[in-house]
């Protein structure tokens, strides 16, 4: 019933039911909200977070599994909100309702580290199970392709 | 959605609602400027629609809601181009709902074009003020003074807004009058508009600090989450058991909600410490209703009782009825006639539906996203016996709108709620609890006739479309009356009243009684004109085909401005032949006529946007693939040309050509759901498929330069599409598909069939 956590840096220990899906941890016992619930079925990637680095769906994370884990949000991408990612997202103007953002750039951001340059198929690849209802994914693919080609892309 | 109509029905002109009175009664208030003891302190406040601080920052007033079409920077740009101000201190303040405001709605691509004229006269009576009281503290003649980027120069000196706002008696009124008289600067002139800008919504789209209703939150509050009912009306709560929910650590209650709006029928709401515990616990709760009386029906019935209806020529209203259409039919060489179909379809937002709710001093406040809040504030009122002054929607990002928020009736068990357990409550839906009270796109039918005479001449058409109406439904006071003094839903309908000139044409609106019954048809984005298109489009290549002519050249032809297609002014200027213009540019972009490889098509479609009123003069080429073997649709490219008058946004308008146009595509191929035993059967993404980036094609979008009164952009684009797809793979295959979505199977089926 007790996890204890790392999230942004900061550790936390919260009382919640083991099969307690990580998303509503985040959002209202840590207070982060810019992770959002979509589907709740881990199909249109809205709840992306890094769990010890690699992108996964917070809303069909049981809290059991990230005892002792290292959580990062949007919020904690970067200090700065300065992220590569998040430049280019501005560069190329990427949102529209933005609801889907922040589970989008944290996805393209676990793609750019694995694969700093990757092509449009594995752009489509990894990005496919990020749904954006707006439809904004030209763009979203530009600013991927943007912070990858970028001088800090490979850092991304 | 259409056009609120220019000439406002009679209903209107009494209601807070109608779009005139909104222009008068912000008139009105531009006379109250006002700025004396604590007003001045804040700073100057030349209309209700922006303030000047005293350090220059110049906060505009945005009573649209922010869903992704970045309506603040389009509107706050209008305000301060005729303001002369330094963007770099402009912000936006998105309202909360407020009488003063007048009507509040987002939706039918209107708000720019609403906004336009009155908002470049609200920033030049900001200038002209600013320019006296500046021309006074520098000791010139005003005459000689020129305002540019915030600041007044005259005579070798210069004042800044922020210094004039804190030194100068800023107490200029205007009546309405004045300000109506204002004119507005020449396209030359314009500093702002039409220029590359960011968004001003978008950096904290990417940090996570963007706040959307479903982030609000208030000390105390507890969460709930609904039991939705087996029929949208007319279900009953008979008796509720939740003895298996007790065992949810933080459960509290379950309770039925008593509405008399009628809004909610039925609902249960299952309460408890956190949204986890809420929904297991919801899970958990059973509840016994009685069902309304289309706990049975099925897609196939909404579907037949629409081709029943359209069968009976005395059904619906007649929205263009023009004499000798009988004549013309009966006295035609040849005739066409063909029937199109399509199913229901969801909004889909990204952002379930939720709302927040409590009361304090006095007041409901509802905190949620919202498209519409002078439609739900009566539905409030009732349901809560208060009245709406004791009412406020404070206004958040929404996580996307799509129409869906066009329909609040998501803050009416919130609400509720909150009332009868006297604390705040967060009540959140589930993505399958939204999807199953969904005011989804009714399922349609639509049967398209022509009369041709000598040499495949067009002499009668006649288009009869039978839907659930949504205006119907929950907006009666927005419906006009037809020839035959029958009241309709112009969201149903419009697109039929196409700028054609086809001689003798009827357009007939038919309300699907059973469907508005058995759901709550709602406003998708696009509206009528997202499934009318879909008949008239693929009808004018099926004409084109029958009279043996290119579908370009029959289009053209038809497309010549005469009579009520010549256009007037002010938002109409140059009627079809704008129409033609960006067809004709479309075919040449695309090479209309050239060779293709096999087994791919170009697919032709140009439409008027989303209402005569404001025509947004849209054509689209789309080139597909067709797999002859399974039925298979690839869209290799998409290609659209767009008139829409004087572009406010150029980037923005382009996002929404790109985003409206993929929903096009989405719609066409990608979504789709069945109606069956009283519910949709799609309720998450495990079945429900929207468009996904890999599934992109390539996006040429082209918009003509004009001077033109800016017009829509936030649907037109997606009612071009389908037909253009379906279009294109007749092109391709020969095959002809009279149904959205397009499945392989029917593609496949279609192929067998053709001659």
């Amino acid at each position: 019933m007790t996890t204890t956590f790392e999230i942004n840096g900061r550790k936390v220990t919260l009382k919640a039911p083991d099969d307690s899906p990580l998303l509503w941890a985040i959002r209202d016992e840590v207070g982060l909200t810019g992770t959002k619930f979509g589907c709740g079925i881990g199909m249109c990637g809205a709840c992306t977070v890094h769990l010890n680095g690699e992108a996964v769906r917070a809303c069909v994370t049981p809290l059991s599994t990230v005892a002792g884990a290292k959580i990062t949000t949007i919020e904690g991408l970067d200090p700065k909100g300065a992220h590569p990612l998040q430049t280019a997202w501005i560069e190329a103007q990427a949102p529209q309702c933005g609801y889907c953002q922040s589970g989008q750039i944290m996805q393209a951001a676990a793609l750019l580290k694995a694969t700093p340059h990757p092509t449009d198929a594995e752009i489509n690849d990894t990005m496919n199970g990020n749904l954006c209802r707006c439809m904004a994914y030209v763009r979203i693919k530009k600013a991927i392709k943007l912070a990858a080609a970028g001088p800090q892309g490979s850092k991304a | 959605m259409n056009a609120i109509p220019i000439t406002p029905l009679p209903a209107l002109e009494t209601s807070r609602r109608g779009f005139l009175i909104t222009v008068a009664a912000a008139g009105a208030m531009m006379g109250l400027a006002a700025p004396t003891g604590a007003a001045a302190a804040e700073g100057y406040e030349p209309t209700i629609w922006y303030r000047i601080g005293r350090d220059g920052t110049v906060t505009v007033n945005v009573i649209r809601a922010e869903m992704g079409q970045h309506v603040g920077t389009a509107i706050a740009r209008i305000v301060a181009d005729e303001l002369e101000a330094d963007w770099s201190k402009v912000k936006i303040d998105h309202v909360d709902s407020a009488a003063k405001w007048g009507l509040m709605v987002t939706g039918g691509s209107w708000s720019v074009w609403q906004s336009y004229p009155l908002m470049s006269q609200a920033g030049a009576a900001g200038r002209i003020t600013l320019i006296e009281e500046g021309a006074k503290l520098l000791g010139v003649d005003p005459k000689a003074c020129t305002a540019r980027s915030s600041t007044v120069s005259g005579g070798g000196k210069s004042i800044s807004y922020g210094d004039i706002v804190t030194r100068g008696n800023m107490s200029r009124a205007f009546t309405a009058e004045e300000i109506g008289k204002l004119p507005i600067k020449p396209a030359s002139e314009r500093r702002l508009i039409g220029k590359a800008s960011h968004q001003l919504d978008i950096p904290a789209k990417v940090n996570g600090t963007a706040r959307y209703g479903l982030d609000a939150k208030v000390p105390g509050m507890v969460y709930a989450r609904p039991k939705i009912p087996p029929t949208r009306n007319g279900s009953k709560v008979v008796s509720i058991d939740d003895s298996a929910a007790k065992a949810v650590p933080g459960y509290i209650s379950s309770l039925a909600l008593d509405d008399p709006s009628d809004t909610v029928p039925g609902w249960v709401m299952v309460f408890a410490d956190s949204f986890v515990a809420a929904s297991s616990a919801c899970d958990l709760v059973k509840v016994n209703w009685s069902a309304g009386d289309t706990a049975k029906t099925s897609d196939a019935d909404l579907q037949k009782r629409s081709a029943e209806l359209i069968a009976d020529p005395k059904a619906g209203a007649l929205v263009v009825e023009d004499p000798g259409v009988d004549a013309a039919f009966a006295a035609a060489k040849s005739k066409l006639e063909r029937t199109y179909t399509t199913a229901s379809a969801l909004h889909f937002q990204m952002e379930p539906v939720n709302a927040l709710a409590f009361e304090k001093d006095g007041v409901m406040e509802i905190h949620t996203g919202n498209q519409w809040q002078s439609l739900v504030l009566p539905w409030l009122a009732k349901a809560l016996g208060r009245p709406e002054d004791k009412i406020v929607l404070k206004s958040y990002m929404l996580g996307g709108g799509f129409g869906r928020r066009l329909n609040g009736d998501y803050a009416v068990p919130a609400a509720l709620a909150a009332k009868a357990v006297g604390k705040p409550v967060k009540m959140v839906c589930t993505r399958a609890d939204d999807a199953l009270f969904d005011s989804f796109r009714s399922p349609s039918v639509q049967v398209v006739k022509m009369a041709f005479g000598e040499g495949g001449k067009v002499t009668a058409m006649d288009h009869a479309a039978a839907a659930g109406w949504p205006t119907q439904v929950m907006a009666p006071f927005f419906m006009p009356k037809g020839a035959n003094d029958v009241a309709y839903d112009p969201f149903a309908i419009s697109g039929a009243n196409h700028w054609y000139s086809v001689g003798a044409q009827r357009v007939r609106a038919v309300p699907n009684d059973l469907a508005n019954r058995a759901f709550r048809p709602g406003w998708l984005r696009s509206v009528g004109p997202g499934w009318t298109n879909w008949a008239v489009e693929s009808f004018m290549d099926e004409a084109a085909q029958a009279a043996g002519k290119d579908p370009l050249a029959f289009r053209l032809a038809l497309l010549d401005a005469a009579g009520r297609n010549a256009g007037s002014a002010p938002n109409a200027v140059g009627g079809a032949k704008r129409q033609a213009a960006v067809l004709a540019r479309l075919a040449k972009k695309v090479g209309w006529g050239g060779a293709l490889p096999k087994n791919t098509g170009l697919g032709l479609a140009t439409t008027f946007g989303q209402e005569r009123d404001m025509p947004t003069w849209v054509a689209c080429a789309a080139r597909v693939n067709v797999d002859p073997a399974t039925g298979a649709v690839k869209v290799e490219k998409l290609t659209l040309v767009v008139d829409a008058g004087t572009i406010v946004s150029p980037d923005g308008a382009l996002a929404q050509m790109e985003g409206a146009a993929l929903w096009g595509m989405s719609l066409a191929l990608f979504e789709g759901t069945q109606f069956s035993g009283g519910q949709v059967q799609d309720t998450n993404l495990d079945s429900y498929t929207p468009l996904r980036m890999a599934d992109v094609p390539d996006i040429e979008v082209e918009f003509v330069e004009s001077t033109e009164a800016p017009v829509g952009l936030g649907e037109p684009a997606t009612t071009v599409v389908g037909p253009a797809i379906g279009n294109a793979i007749f092109h391709a295959s020969g095959a002809r598909v009279r149904h959205l979505p397009i499945r392989s199977d029917a593609v496949l089926a279609a192929l067998k069939t053709k001659a």
